[in-house]
């Protein structure tokens, strides 16, 4: 903010600036109100899939390709379960869920680790994923896509996925590359 | 590949709630549990969206983004990516909102189905707040050292940010 004063004192747009203030304070509240009821509607619908058990039914999915991700853990071992569910939520774009699932998941790590207060290699790939977008339906982007007019603002879709999934492949694998460094010390 | 995004919305909605009918899911008392949780959330970003939607307003309007940008137009362009998207790089590892606010700005300024645009939707759906996801879960149980979580995290970023140009260019032959 401070940068656009001076940068505005040295171009001569005062003017517009300040009326940049006014209009960007208003203009928030009306995306939160616009962005409001889209959100609604896709949060109560998770909810509704999350309720008839999909993200269970998911996780069971997944287990096979966790196993080599998480080598430390046996499939049946509640940190697994909490890594399983937690990358389900995530697909789903469930962030409120994902969260606490994911702290879970740290904690049961956190109880077989070797290294205390040092990360091993489970934790990094763990945390390498969450920071990996792998949501199915970027909402908040479609949302804010189309209230600028976009007429098919979920038609990104695909371009995302193909992304998302050369990033998290890239992320995966620089971890592995990574973790031998440490030795085998890390688990 | 425009239909795909056309028809997946109302298919989702539809399969989700049919697989709530057959698991006897109680429809819409579910639903507005759900929909509570989401305007909760959409309300308690908004004090934090009034603070930087208003920033990035302004920067745009002191021309400061418009001489940031300049100077970084060689450098976007040799990496094949639209020069309007990389401040979004810079603060989208960083800030969940304030990203959303620059990502507000570049649909205003050049509309969400330009080549910036699209380029700056993939980039936000492909990504997260990286640093945010980093310090909540190992601050969550006390880890200090975190080894090689920010070389790799950081790495994917910038592998999604480039491959978000390409990905466009090919979905949309921009």
């Amino acid at each position: 903010m401070i940068t656009s004063v001076l940068c505005a004192f040295a171009t001569g747009r005062m003017q517009e600036l300040s009326d940049a203030v006014l209009s960007g304070a208003a203009d928030a509240i009306q995306l939160v109100i616009s962005m409001a009821g889209m959100m609604c509607l896709w949060t109560g619908l998770m909810k509704i899939a999350d309720s008839g058990g999909i993200t269970a039914m998911l996780a069971r999915v997944f287990s096979p390709v966790l196993k080599h991700l998480f080598p430390a853990y046996a499939p049946e071992s509640p940190a697994m379960k909490a890594v399983c569910m937690n990358i389900t939520a995530n697909l789903l774009g469930l962030g409120n869920a994902a969260t606490p699932m994911g702290i879970a998941a740290m904690k049961e790590m956190a109880k077989k680790t070797p290294t205390p207060g040092v990360a091993d290699n489970s934790m990094v790939m763990f945390v390498v994923i969450n920071t990996a977008s792998i949501q199915l339906l970027p909402t908040m982007t479609g949302i804010l896509r189309a209230r600028y007019g976009s007429p098919s603002p979920f038609d990104v879709v695909p371009a995302v996925w193909v992304t998302s999934l050369v990033a998290l492949l890239f992320g995966v694998t620089m971890a592995k590359l990574l973790q031998r460094r440490g030795g085998s010390r890390y688990g | 590949m425009d239909k795909i995004g056309v028809y997946l919305v109302p298919c989702i909605i539809a399969l989700i709630l049919l697989f709530g009918f057959f698991r006897k899911v109680p429809l819409f008392d579910t639903f507005l549990d759900g929909a509570k949780e989401g305007l909760r959330s959409t309300v308690s970003i908004a004090p934090a969206l009034v603070g930087l939607i208003t920033a990035v307003t302004m920067l745009k309007a002191s021309g400061a983004l418009d001489l940031f940008t300049a100077a970084v137009r060689p450098l976007a362009q040799a990496l094949g990516l639209p020069p309007e998207v990389v401040p979004l790089t810079l603060l989208r590892p960083v800030s969940g909102s304030g990203s959303m606010a620059l990502l507000n700005g570049i649909f205003a300024d050049c509309g969400p189905d330009s080549f910036a645009g699209r380029v700056a939707a993939v980039m936000m759906g492909s990504t997260e707040t990286t640093f945010y996801a980093i310090a909540v879960y190992f601050g969550a149980v006390g880890i200090k050292k975190t080894r090689h979580t920010i070389p790799a995290a950081l790495s994917a970023d910038l592998v999604s940010f480039l491959t978000s140009a390409l990905a466009v260019r090919l979905f949309f032959r921009m």
